[in-house]
């Protein structure tokens, strides 16, 4: 396969040498009219990805527009690759958005452009120029979501699952250092869905991204918790080896504002509390 | 919780003059910090200078001509009617150019702003720019708020001489004036404070326009009807802004220039 960048083991670091927590949440509390997060504290480690759940409604949106600073918490702490976000200058938190990939719920595409400049967006921002080389990257980015053939397209001419997949590209295009994707498999049919986490999958297994993501559908979690990447095959094969295997997949559970279970995918499965049975039966 | 709250209510403006000043502010402030978006600053130019022209050159023309119409029959009666080209000049310059051009520009730009950038607000179009590290602020505004400047000056100017150009008309086809008094007058009427004034003005009112526009977009929430309320409050803050400021301006000028 042709690779966007240089896998995981090979990126340089970049000015933020290796933090070995690239998103941390301590005590964090957010209310609107009723309190909607009321002291969330969580790790995200490097490498990690980490599968957060909960009912809608839960906070699940405002806790990833948190940890990108696109909001302010009430009260807490949330650290992102190293640098303390909560107590940043809007102004300063450009600088630090460019190294995460986000992944809206309903996708934000810039509506007045095309597929190619959407995706193509933070490569040629300044300059409002389409290089050979930019033209290059975006296809390359479109290939991975296998969405060549719409470059030209405008984001109303896609179907919803089409348009989530460009979405996927537009935030993996400059290899960021973590990615946060919001409910990316959210109303589609269980093909595409398919289709979506096994990207996000490859984006894990092949680049090693920490990644922050949200569904609702227990399937597809699931699918992320037991499956890797294959290269050679170049596809998602279910994990044989009887769990030797580290996917660095982990889940959260967000209810009532609060964290009420953090662990992997059996850990789940074994636990007890009544909440987390009826969610998952 | 009380329907009508007048601290609320108080406390809404003060933050919504702040945030406007803070907007306002950083919008001139980028100007010196990169990335500078100089495509997206033409684009803009393009749309406000060349879109507005017909009806700055329809509203100008017009204006002039309906100038040379009035001050006519007041004039003849003091029987100077020969000071046409003067009055219609200076008033032109020093007024009705500016704050002309700002107005019809008010209701093309400041409108088309508000609504452009409201609709990409309300669609998280906006959260998604700052999310990929792109300042809504330099990358939306400040190109808008430079755009409009520098084109109200120009068309401005092209007011003002579409307008003199319009009384002419009126004084050479309907009153019978000698042309070339028209003109002598018309340029003689002129002080370097007069000149001075219509170009400031111009300038000051681009500035109203945009950042308004931008504000009013940026701050819109609500769905498609919040984004249909930001557009008529954006025209209607800015056009009551240009006429108030157009005032102080005035008043400043006169100052300094000691009229
Ligand atoms: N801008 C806002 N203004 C007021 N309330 C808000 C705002 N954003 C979110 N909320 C409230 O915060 C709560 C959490 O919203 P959020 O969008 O994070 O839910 P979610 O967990 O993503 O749900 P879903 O699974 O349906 O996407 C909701 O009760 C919502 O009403
Ligand atoms: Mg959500």
């Amino acid at each position: 396969m042709s690779s966007l960048a240089p896998p995981a083991e090979q990126r340089q670091p970049t000015s933020t040498p290796t933090v070995d927590t690239v998103i941390r949440f301590e005590k964090v509390e957010m209310a609107f009219d009723q309190p909607v997060l009321e002291g969330v504290s969580f790790q995200l480690p490097r490498g990690e990805t980490k599968i957060l759940m909960g009912t809608a409604g839960t906070g699940k949106t405002l806790l990833l527009k948190l940890a990108l600073g696109l909001l302010k918490p009430d009260a807490g702490r949330i650290t992102v690759l190293g640098e303390e976000i909560t107590q940043m200058r809007e102004q300063d938190r450009f600088a630090l958005r460019r190294k995460i990939g986000m992944v809206f719920q309903e996708s934000a595409l810039f509506d007045s452009l095309t597929v190619e400049e959407n995706v193509a967006y933070r490569l040629m921002e300044e300059t409002g120029k389409l290089t050979d080389e930019i033209h290059a990257r975006v296809l390359e980015a479109l290939r991975f979501v296998e969405l060549e053939h719409t470059v030209a397209l405008f984001p109303a001419e896609l179907s919803g699952g089409m348009r989530r997949r460009v979405a996927i590209a537009r935030a993996i295009i400059t290899q960021p250092e973590v990615i946060l994707y919001d409910s990316p498999t959210g109303g589609l049919d269980p093909v595409t869905s398919n289709t979506i986490i096994e990207l996000i999958v490859k984006q894990r297994d092949v680049y090693g991204t920490s990644s922050l993501l949200v569904t609702n559908r227990l399937q597809d979690a699931f699918t992320m918790a037991s499956h890797y990447f294959d290269q050679e095959q170049n596809k998602m094969v279910p994990v044989t080896d009887g769990g030797v295997r580290d996917l660095h997949t982990k889940f959260l559970m967000l209810r009532d504002g609060h964290i009420i279970f953090e662990g992997t995918a059996a850990d789940l499965l074994r636990s007890n509390d009544p909440y987390i049975r009826e969610y998952l039966s | 919780m009380p329907i009508f709250s007048p601290t609320e209510i108080a406390k809404d403006k003060v933050e919504a003059v702040q945030d406007y000043s803070l907007l306002a502010g950083r919008s001139l402030s980028n100007i010196f910090a990169r990335p500078r978006y100089f495509a997206d600053t033409l684009l803009q130019a393009d749309s406000i200078g060349v879109g507005s022209l017909p009806i700055v050159v329809l509203t100008g023309f017009f204006t002039g001509a309906v100038l040379a119409l009035q001050t006519s029959s007041t004039l003849q009666q003091f029987g100077s009617l020969s000071l046409t080209g003067k009055l219609v000049s200076l008033s032109m310059v020093r007024e009705l150019g500016p704050v002309l051009t700002g107005l019809m520009v008010a209701g093309r730009n400041s409108s088309g702003m508000a609504s452009e950038l409201g609709s990409m607000k309300v669609t998280e179009q906006i959260d998604a720019m700052r999310a990929m590290g792109v300042d809504p602020s330099k990358k939306l505004v400040t190109p808008r708020v430079i755009a409009s400047m520098i084109m109200l000056f120009f068309l401005s100017i092209i007011s003002n001489l579409v307008g003199l150009t319009g009384g002419f008309m009126i004084s050479y086809l309907l009153l019978g004036l000698d042309p070339n008094q028209y003109w002598t007058t018309a340029y003689q009427a002129l002080r370097f404070g007069d000149v001075f004034m219509g170009l400031c003005k111009p300038v000051f009112f681009g500035f109203i326009i945009a950042s308004i526009g931008c504000y009013y977009g940026l701050s819109a929430k609500g769905g498609t009807q919040g984004v249909g309320r930001a557009t008529t409050q954006a025209v209607v803050a800015a056009s009551v802004l240009i006429l108030v400021s157009d005032f102080f301006i005035t008043r400043l000028l006169m100052g300094i220039f000691q009229y």
